[in-house]
């Protein structure tokens, strides 16, 4: 039975993922189209567009892999056909196992069991997340080499010292996260942001460490190659970058690495700063008001709730990354490292020397 | 379930869908190689040779080295947070010096136009 559970959490996790990959190739097909003032992807239809209405949202999200995945794959006869094929499964499976050590509920009591809400609940997850996106790169940089293109060993290069750059920053608001945490387990981490401060505001991580939430969100972004940070594959420079020789479902593996690198990073920031699956004031048997107004409610309830707070958090997140790529033009290259480097980097030295002094200062700023 | 076995019953559930989706339009897609689709995109060009021992910027080697100097020392960071409390002042003291060593090799780097791209 406990297998069985463990086994259920695997496949839950992998399916939220998954889904919320291809639900976003469709929000961002009409999402650019809506800040666009377009209609967008509008003709998916069944059986040869016999269907007197657009399935829309289902068909779409079917239709775009589907399409790509019967579509010729090749390979280019100069191209280093073992890392060629290496590359798109370098790059997207470290991303999709990340998501299994994610936290997507408190507890689920059902028939005397009682299920920690997280599919690997290993203790050292905050170290996991960071190997696994460090490993991302690797698709970038062996596709880029393997290809044997100019175009795409640019992008490859580019990649990599892009990703590696804004790595630093990752990590550092990661680590003043920790301080302020006292733990590198993400669902501990969780739990901890149920408590309130003053009895009122939910200790989200966000009120402990503004400057880290931004730190992370503009690394995260960087770290998933979109604009404004496309540099890799800026298409009006080097052609598509580092998948320019890539075709068929190759292609699509890589652009859905996109996809599941923003899920990463709305997952991580709403674990981190926005209390993962914590809905305000709601406890394990119900809801808690300030001022002693309460609500009991089923166990069942309420890990539901959490799980469906958890996705609409996410959901928020990966929305407000779409947003900032159709909003702003790519950067320059230069600028891009400038930024990294010059910017980035001295503010999470400087956040994570603060926090060191905070945490001593107030023992009770944080919770513990 | 052991926590770790999870993680390795994930990686192989990954696994075997990724590689299911990268080997899918070898399956599924029409296989009609011709010469001139094999090639290289050059933008229409014909392919000016192998890039095996074409040379690329030095600058993405700095700046892979400043990675390896400034991430190993980031690496130390994370033990010292996890037990932050315990060690208190003096593990702050400790940690201040490791980063204004750290910080120093940063404006070192500055200084010498390192960062600079251009």
């Amino acid at each position: 039975m406990e297998v069985f559970f463990s086994l259920a959490k695997i496949v839950v996790a992998f399916v939220i993922i998954l889904q919320l990959t291809l639900l976003l190739l469709w929000v961002e097909r009409k999402g650019s189209a809506l800040i666009q003032d377009r209609v967008g992807a509008n003709r998916a239809n069944l059986f040869g567009g016999l269907l007197p209405f657009n399935l829309g949202i289902v068909n779409t999200w079917m239709a775009d892999p589907l399409k790509l995945f019967h579509k010729e794959d090749i390979v280019p006869t100069e191209a280093d056909h073992f890392l060629h094929w290496l590359a798109p499964f370098v790059a997207i499976v470290p991303l999709f196992v990340t998501f299994a050590v994610i936290p997507f509920g408190d507890v689920l009591r059902v028939g005397g069991y009682t299920i920690d809400l997280v599919a690997a609940p290993i203790p050292a997850s905050v170290l996991f997340v960071l190997a696994m996106a460090s490993l991302a790169v690797y698709g970038v940089v062996i596709g880029g080499w393997a290809s044997n293109s100019r175009y795409s060993f640019l992008g490859g290069v580019r990649g990599t010292a892009q990703m590696i750059s804004y790595e630093l920053a990752l990590s550092l608001s990661i680590v003043s996260v920790v301080l302020t945490f006292g733990t590198f387990d993400l669902q501990e981490i969780a739990r901890a942001q149920g408590q309130l401060i003053w009895g009122v505001i939910p200790a989200w991580g966000v009120f402990y460490q503004p400057v880290a939430l931004i730190l992370l969100f503009i690394a995260g972004m960087a770290e998933s190659k979109r604009a404004p940070f496309d540099l890799p594959e800026a298409e009006s420079e080097i052609v598509a970058g580092f998948f320019t020789e890539y075709s068929g479902s190759k292609l699509s593996v890589f652009m859905m690495a996109d996809f599941v690198e923003i899920g990463i990073v709305a997952a991580l920031v709403t674990t981190l700063f926005f209390g993962g699956w914590q809905v305000p004031w709601l406890g394990r048997e119900g809801f808690q008001f300030p001022g002693g107004f309460a609500i009991a409610l089923p166990s069942l309830v309420v890990t539901l709730l959490q799980f469906v707070a958890f996705l609409v958090k996410l959901f928020v997140f990966c929305w407000l990354q779409i947003l900032v790529r159709w909003s702003l033009p790519r950067m320059r290259y230069d600028h891009l490292m400038a930024f990294g480097w010059k910017r980035l980097l001295p503010l999470g030295l400087v956040n994570v020397g603060l926090t060191a002094v905070l945490v001593l200062l107030f023992d009770g700023w944080t919770v513990k | 379930m052991e926590p770790y076995a999870a993680l390795m019953a994930s990686f192989v559930l990954c696994g075997i869908v990724a590689a299911v989706m990268v080997c899918a339009s070898w399956i599924l897609g029409p296989k009609n190689p011709t010469p001139t689709k094999l090639e290289i995109f050059e933008t229409g060009n014909p392919p000016m040779g192998s890039l095996r021992g074409m040379r690329f910027p030095v600058k993405f080697y700095l700046v892979a080295i400043f990675f390896v100097v400034f991430d190993v020392e980031v690496v130390f960071l994370y033990p010292w947070a996890l037990i932050f409390r315990q060690l208190g002042w003096a593990g702050l003291v400790e940690m201040a010096i490791f980063m204004a060593i750290l910080g120093a090799g940063l404006a070192y780097v500055w200084q010498v136009g390192a960062l600079e791209w251009d």
